[in-house]
């Protein structure tokens, strides 16, 4: 099967088709280089889109109530479920490890601002403290809400750029202005921006313990955002938010009786679990990339089967020749298909090896926001050598067949 | 040697069957320089493929050396080839980007033989051809009486039972076929089991039998007194 004459015999057959030869090899090549450079691509955006929810603390996890779905422990169903500060300071003493930052939220949807004669319907939400990194919000002037503003009820607001531009005309300064939220008169003391735009700036935060005495509300929150702890890792990070998250569920729901299957009583939003929807995403595109490349080569294979097949034509007689002398069907069969395995992998490494290097030079220049560090690895070198080698027998497979039902009295016949 | 036995070989030509061999007793003994004539579409072709195991009877039984070819698979019909039969055709079939020496060392190949010993026993027949000088030529290098002698020197390379030569001179001049029956018959001389299919009275002279075909059958089948061609070259 490797014999050195076998080799010969194969380059011999090559060497007379020069052009041919190098046109079909030129299509595998082209198919190699094309699914290397796609595959590089998909590792490029998945690196990138990875790089981006590192940056950002996004390792968020919200949990507010809802109306529970099913019966339980003779409770009937569409209760609604309230939580209360007990609870927030329960997570808060119990996960402690896992959290970084923390903030019960008491949320009025509208509330009525006035200032002067400027008035506008904007959302209120009763916070703490870390709620500003939460949100991610960044402080224009002033501050945000305090330790002290909670503890004495302080009334006192921190509103969004949009608000602070809405009521205050003329470049005035909103800093210790009062405006009116709702018939209650609060202190303006810090203006923030936010990344998220106009939209998350047209809130205004006021201080969790004022906003539940101001609006008879006890003790009650309307939801609970935390965010964790950093890890070096991504899927790290994914672990424990999802660990987290379901501890979540562990207190939360027996303490308000809800069964632990129960879908709708308790709603959990975990941001990473958005980012590995994302992730599972760019799976998808890196999946269809294997798909268009695999069909690349596919193509480029059926050139070799359809050159195998001409060749296998053309050489009908030397087969019939090579038969009469006693060549076995297994030793003709043998020497089709090692010669269409040759010209695939051949062509098909210089295709790889053509966009490693591709990759190479180009790959650290590539920087965008989602597409970093472009690169294919060892293992997708080896798959897709095993690729060729197969689909190399596939391409030789029914040329070879032909060639083992050549009858060598028909070859030999008419000359 | 060859014995064969009521044999019957008919083709498919669109809806008629053309009957070309019509029951067919035939022996062959060791040693023996047999030449096979008759018009064309008498069928001696076809009798040289069947004993060739090129193509298979569809009735009656042959014997090459005692084993019976019947039913055989491709894999086993190529070494029984390989083993048994030289074959010699009337244009040479030589592979023609390989080197003389490479052509008489194909057989060998096949048989399994290591390079060198294939080598060196290939450079052994093209000797005994004359052609040991022409070793490393290709076979458009050749003259015809040259590559004919190569085919000569590759039926003979894997020591067959019997050398099969269908035509061997048809494509050749009478000067030179003369220079091939020589061969032929130096090397029926040492023994070796001879068949020759020819339409050429002068070159069937040169056997030792000869065998008359005619419409799938055997019309005569006598032995003669061989004439030399070294009378003539």
């Amino acid at each position: 099967m490797f014999s050195i004459e076998r080799w010969q015999e194969i380059f011999e057959g090559l060497s007379k088709n020069k052009l041919r030869s190098v046109l079909t090899g030129v299509s595998v090549a082209s198919g190699i280089f094309i699914l290397v450079i796609l595959l590089g691509a998909g590792n490029g955006i998945q690196n990138g889109i990875q790089n981006q929810f590192e940056k950002d603390a996004a390792n968020q996890i919200t949990v507010w109530p809802g109306t529970t779905q099913e019966e339980y422990k003779g409770l009937g169903i569409g209760r609604n479920i309230q939580f209360r500060n007990a609870d927030y300071e329960l997570i808060n003493r119990l996960l402690e490890d896992y959290i970084e930052y923390k903030s019960a939220i008491y949320s009025v949807w509208s509330g009525n601002i006035v200032y002067k004669e400027e008035t506008g319907t904007y959302r209120v939400d009763g916070v703490h403290p870390d709620y500003q990194f939460i949100e991610n919000a960044s402080i224009a002037s002033g501050r945000f809400i305090n330790h002290p503003d909670i503890l004495n009820y302080e009334k006192t607001v921190v509103i969004g750029q949009k608000v602070a531009n809405d009521l205050f005309k003329n470049n005035e300064d909103p800093l210790g202005k009062n405006i009116n939220i709702s018939g209650t008169i609060y202190k303006v003391i810090g203006v923030f921006t936010d990344p998220g735009g106009e939209r998350e700036e047209s809130r205004v935060f006021i201080p969790i313990s004022t906003a539940q005495r101001t609006y008879s509300a006890g003790d009650k929150i309307r939801s609970m955002a935390f965010t964790l702890n950093k890890k070096a890792k991504f899927d790290d990070a994914v672990a424990d938010s999802h660990e987290f998250s379901q501890q979540l569920e562990n207190l939360l729901k027996p303490r308000h009786t809800i069964a632990p299957t129960d879908q709708g009583a308790l709603h959990v939003n975990n941001s990473l679990e958005q980012a590995k929807n994302i992730y599972i995403i760019t799976g998808g595109v890196q999946a269809f990339f294997w798909f268009v490349g695999i069909c690349t080569i596919i193509a480029g294979v059926v050139g070799v089967g359809n050159i195998m097949l001409i060749i296998v034509k053309e050489r009908t007689k030397e087969i019939g020749i090579r038969k009469a002398l006693g060549a076995s069907p297994f030793s003709i069969v043998s020497m089709v298909l090692q010669e269409a395995v040759f010209i695939t992998v051949i062509a098909g490494f210089s295709g790889l090896i053509f966009g490693l290097i591709l990759w190479e030079l180009i790959g650290p220049s590539v920087e965008a926001d989602f597409f970093t560090r472009p690169e294919v690895d060892f293992n997708v070198a080896v798959i897709t050598l095993i690729i060729l080698v197969v689909a190399g027998a596939f391409a030789g497979f029914i040329p070879a067949y032909r060639a083992a039902k050549i009858r060598p009295i028909i070859a030999l016949r008419g000359d | 040697m060859i014995d064969i036995k009521d044999l019957h070989k008919s083709y498919q030509m669109g809806k008629n069957a053309l009957h070309v061999l019509k029951g067919i007793n035939f022996n062959v003994k060791e040693g023996e320089f047999v030449s096979i004539m008759g018009s064309s579409g008498s069928g001696k072709s076809t009798l040289l493929n069947i004993i060739g195991i090129l193509d298979e009877a569809d009735q009656g039984t042959y014997n090459l050396d005692g084993v019976p070819i019947k039913n055989l698979n491709e894999t086993i019909a190529s070494r029984y080839r390989n083993k048994f039969l030289g074959f010699v055709f009337q244009s040479f079939n030589l592979i023609n980007y390989k080197s003389a020496l490479d052509n008489v060392a194909l057989p060998l190949y096949y048989q399994g033989m290591g390079r060198k010993e294939r080598m060196e026993r290939s450079m052994h027949y093209l000797e005994k051809v004359g052609l040991a000088n022409w070793a490393k030529h290709l076979p458009n290098e050749l003259s015809g009486g040259q590559k004919q002698r190569v085919a000569i020197a590759r039926a003979l390379a894997s020591d067959p039972k019997v050398l099969l030569a269908d035509e061997p001179t048809g494509a050749l001049d009478t000067k030179t076929s003369y220079e091939v029956m020589e061969l032929l018959q130096q090397i029926n001389d040492e023994g070796k089991t001879v068949l020759v299919v020819t339409h050429e009275s002068d070159i069937a002279e040169m056997t030792k039998r000869i065998v008359f075909l005619k419409d799938g059958q055997i019309e005569e089948d006598n032995l003669i007194t061989q004439i030399r061609a070294s009378q003539y070259v």
